[in-house]
């Protein structure tokens, strides 16, 4: 049913519809409403769930880790310090191959401590095993969480995702969602049925001790396995798109990229201001395109190879940055194309939005305007040389 | 050996104290029951791949989480109506439940989970060679408190585990010891007769780390009780409802002298004396020592 | 593609620790035991077994030789002896 609505409320009634048996969260700006909205709902009856209010963040993600490690689904989110505090338990769910979801609310790194939206938090994770899909409006952080929960929970994936949505803008903007029903949820994602799991009438061990005899292999089935994602994903969002009636290539999405000259690329909620931009220039002639990368991990390197191998110039904008070295998503798409015989003439990377600092459509022009056959190496957009000094 | 729970192949060191620790407790709980078990020597023995020495569901993650995790198996178990008759016990060492666990620990006392938590005490951080921990006791010498010249090695008091747990308001805090075997076995049951959080600490020696031999575990917890030094305690609904009593206690001397990590103060009568306080403090506040009954 | 993550339950037994010994075995003279079963209680390796008094008796495939069995009983039924073939 479409509604306006705040688009944390609408994850938590995505997360309701999911039907988990167990969540469990530590509040943190700006994810609170999600976490608030979800304990009313299990206090009213509303989500039949058990809702454990953990000490921390470690504790948050250890608590969905023994709840799907007994079979039942189960939810989480978190932001930015939360996600650092949780990083060892991150880890530990991706290497014990338990398909938790969890809502990562974008929002910058501290030190300076700073509330607003950048993606510092998830791509400094990027390494994790985990799923990382990013959402460019309230619709896409809504249907990628259903996606999620089925993704993960596949028999051939058994691995957790990210639900990655920028912090306040998304979480705080209210939008026009439809929230799906309870019966469309339903048929998409069918209950949780793991192979791998604490029962005493079945008794295993999980999580042994792993030595160098055995331990490459444990991480070369993960890495593997988030590799194969990158065709099962595809094969998902178009069933997706059956029951619910919305499209999504799910890896990566070519807004006006097929004849560009110039293409932008970017992931999360600066798409959307990016394809203005892209249909202002668009109006006046101008061959611009942006390519929104959905799936961050698995790295869709082919898609992103594919979609751009014939277009001149590429400006990629990182919202993070990988400090003393390349922008984090730049530097993986310059990887894409090296070694290749077909590839843009220039990447120029650019870093924008850093600390909830808006990415307005002057934004986008100027990266545009920097976009010439001189590459840019990480160039910060609407830097205030005022503020610094020696 | 058919239906053990905890069976042999581990790789822990020969007469661990730890082993038979764990060993009491998951006989006593039995074969419904989840561990969920923090990173330490028992973890590291009984579960490197491609072995197991469980019979029974085990799960282990990090070092200091075992509570939270358990937190999650037991908020499972609730939702999908089968806690009743299932058991849910978390464990770690002194280090991963006083020290690094400490938080998830409390988290889950706070929250009122129906879950045994049971801290194997052997005093320091063992698996990672000796480490001194907050639960090492006053005057031992650990790679981390050492002795040298004439220090005393570990300057701080023995943190009181117990006591915190107690602060928590749960209905079952108890200590036993590996010395009295049936008293673990008795208690672990009456533990899991309880519904809600319990913590249970068990003073559980390391020949190695306590450098004593291997075959004298028994007697050497033993001991740790009859000087005082280890109060046996059990409270029910925060009122102490039992201790072990002590006819004669003995002088901290004898169990001190068992054991290598105390040898550098048994010539040194300040410290000696300092960790008699602790016995005579511990006798004071729990009573152990019985009274003697006079024949008329 | 999974990899090495979940253990069956008591594979251990593959490991065969009897050749950690260092020359100790227990010997169970089985004369004046009575069934206490505190060695079968206490032992590291859960390797002894026995029923009634007088039955009880260790495992060599996997028992150490820590000799806490011996330690323990109450009758002395157990002795820490030199193992045969080892030097």
């Amino acid at each position: 049913m479409k509604q306006f609505i705040e688009g944390s409320h609408a994850v938590a009634e995505i997360a309701k519809l999911c039907r988990p048996g167990v969540v469990s969260a530590y509040p943190i700006t700006p994810q609170t409403h999600i976490v608030e909205d979800l304990a009313t709902m299990v206090a009213e009856g509303q989500l039949n769930a058990q809702f454990v209010n953990v000490e921390s963040e470690h504790s948050a993600a250890s608590v969905v880790l023994g709840a799907v490690a007994t079979g039942i689904r189960a939810y989480t989110a978190t932001s930015s310090q939360g996600l650092f505090y949780m990083m060892e338990v991150v880890f530990n769910i991706a290497g014990m191959r338990l398909p938790v979801v969890m809502t990562c609310a974008n929002r910058a790194i501290s030190a300076p401590i700073n509330i607003w939206n950048d993606q510092q938090d998830s791509i400094s994770l990027r390494d994790a095993g985990w799923i990382q899909l990013y959402a460019e409006d309230n619709q896409e952080a809504v249907d990628f969480h259903v996606l999620a929960y089925r993704l993960g929970e596949d028999k051939s994936v058994m691995l957790p995702v990210m639900v990655c949505m920028d912090g306040f803008i998304l979480t705080h903007g209210i939008e026009a969602v439809d929230i799906p029903s309870q019966e469309q949820v339903d048929k998409f994602l069918p209950p949780y049925k793991p192979e791998y799991y604490l029962d005493p009438k079945n008794p295993m061990t999980l999580g042994p001790l792993v030595g160098p005899d055995y331990y490459t292999e444990a991480r070369y089935a993960l890495d593997q396995t988030l590799k194969e994602t990158l065709n099962i994903i595809p094969k998902l969002t178009a069933e997706f798109a059956q029951v619910f009636g919305r499209n999504y290539n799910g890896l990566v999405e070519e807004y006006h990229t097929k004849d560009a000259e110039r293409v932008i690329v970017a992931m999360g909620s600066v798409c959307g201001t990016a394809k203005e931009v892209v249909d202002e220039f668009r109006a006046k002639g101008k061959k611009v395109g942006l390519l929104k990368i959905t799936c961050y991990r698995p790295f869709p390197a082919e898609q992103i190879y594919n979609s751009l191998k014939n277009v001149s110039k590429v400006a990629v904008l990182d919202r993070a940055v990988s400090l003393g070295s390349y922008a984090p998503l730049s530097s993986e798409i310059k990887a894409a194309f090296f070694g290749k015989k077909k590839k843009p003439e220039v990447i120029s990377s650019f870093i924008v939005g850093l600390g909830g600092r808006d990415v307005t459509k002057d934004s986008i022009r100027e990266v545009l305007k920097l976009l010439t056959a001189r590459e840019r190496c990480g160039e910060y957009i609407d830097l205030k040389p005022e503020l610094l000094k020696e | 050996m058919d239906n053990h729970l905890f069976t042999a192949g581990h790789t822990a060191c020969a007469g661990c104290g730890q082993a038979i620790g764990a060993r009491l407790v998951i006989e006593a709980a039995g074969p419904n029951t989840i561990i969920v078990n923090n990173t330490g020597c028992l973890e590291v023995f009984s579960t490197a791949f491609p072995e197991s020495a469980w019979g029974v569901p085990f799960i282990h993650s990090l070092f200091e989480n075992a509570a939270a995790v358990a937190s999650g198996v037991e908020s499972a178990l609730k939702f999908a109506g089968k806690k009743e008759g299932i058991n849910v016990i978390a464990q770690g060492g002194d280090g991963s439940t006083a020290d690094i666990g400490l938080q998830a620990l409390s988290g889950m006392l706070e929250r009122g989970h129906d879950i045994l938590y049971v801290c194997y005490d052997n005093e320091a951080y063992m698996n990672t060679g000796v480490q001194r921990s907050g639960l090492t006791p006053f005057a031992t010498n650990t790679t981390t408190s050492p002795q040298a010249g004439s220090a005393f090695g570990n300057l701080r008091p023995k943190k009181p585990m117990p006591e915190i747990a107690l602060a928590h308001g749960i209905p079952y805090v108890a200590t036993a010891s590996v010395g009295f075997p049936q008293d673990i076995t008795r208690k672990v049951k009456k533990a899991l007769s309880i519904k809600g959080p319990k913590y249970m600490q068990i003073h559980v020696p390391c020949p190695l780390g306590w450098r004593h031999e291997s075959a004298q575990v028994l007697p050497v917890a033993k001991m740790a009780i009859e000087t005082g030094l280890y109060p046996m305690i059990e409270y029910e609904n925060g009122q102490l409802i039992g201790v072990r009593k002590i006819t004669q206690p003995k002088p901290v001397e004898e169990y001190l002298k068992l054991q290598g990590r105390f040898k550098h103060i048994l010539n040194n009568p300040d410290a000696l004396k300092l960790v008699q306080e602790v016995a005579d403090r511990n006798i004071a506040k729990y009573g152990l020592k019985a009274e003697a009954v006079s024949n008329q | 593609m999974f990899g090495p993550l979940v253990t069956k339950p008591l594979a251990s037994r593959n490991n065969k620790t009897g050749s950690w010994r260092m020359g100790l075995v227990p010997k169970f003279l089985k004369k004046n035991c009575i069934g206490c079963k505190m060695c079968a209680l206490i032992c590291p390796e859960n390797c002894i077994t026995g029923k009634e008094k007088n039955t009880f008796d260790y495992d060599p495939k996997y028992c150490k030789g820590c000799g806490n069995c011996a330690v323990i009983c109450p009758k002395s039924d157990i002795l820490m002896v030199k193992e045969e073939g080892k030097e």
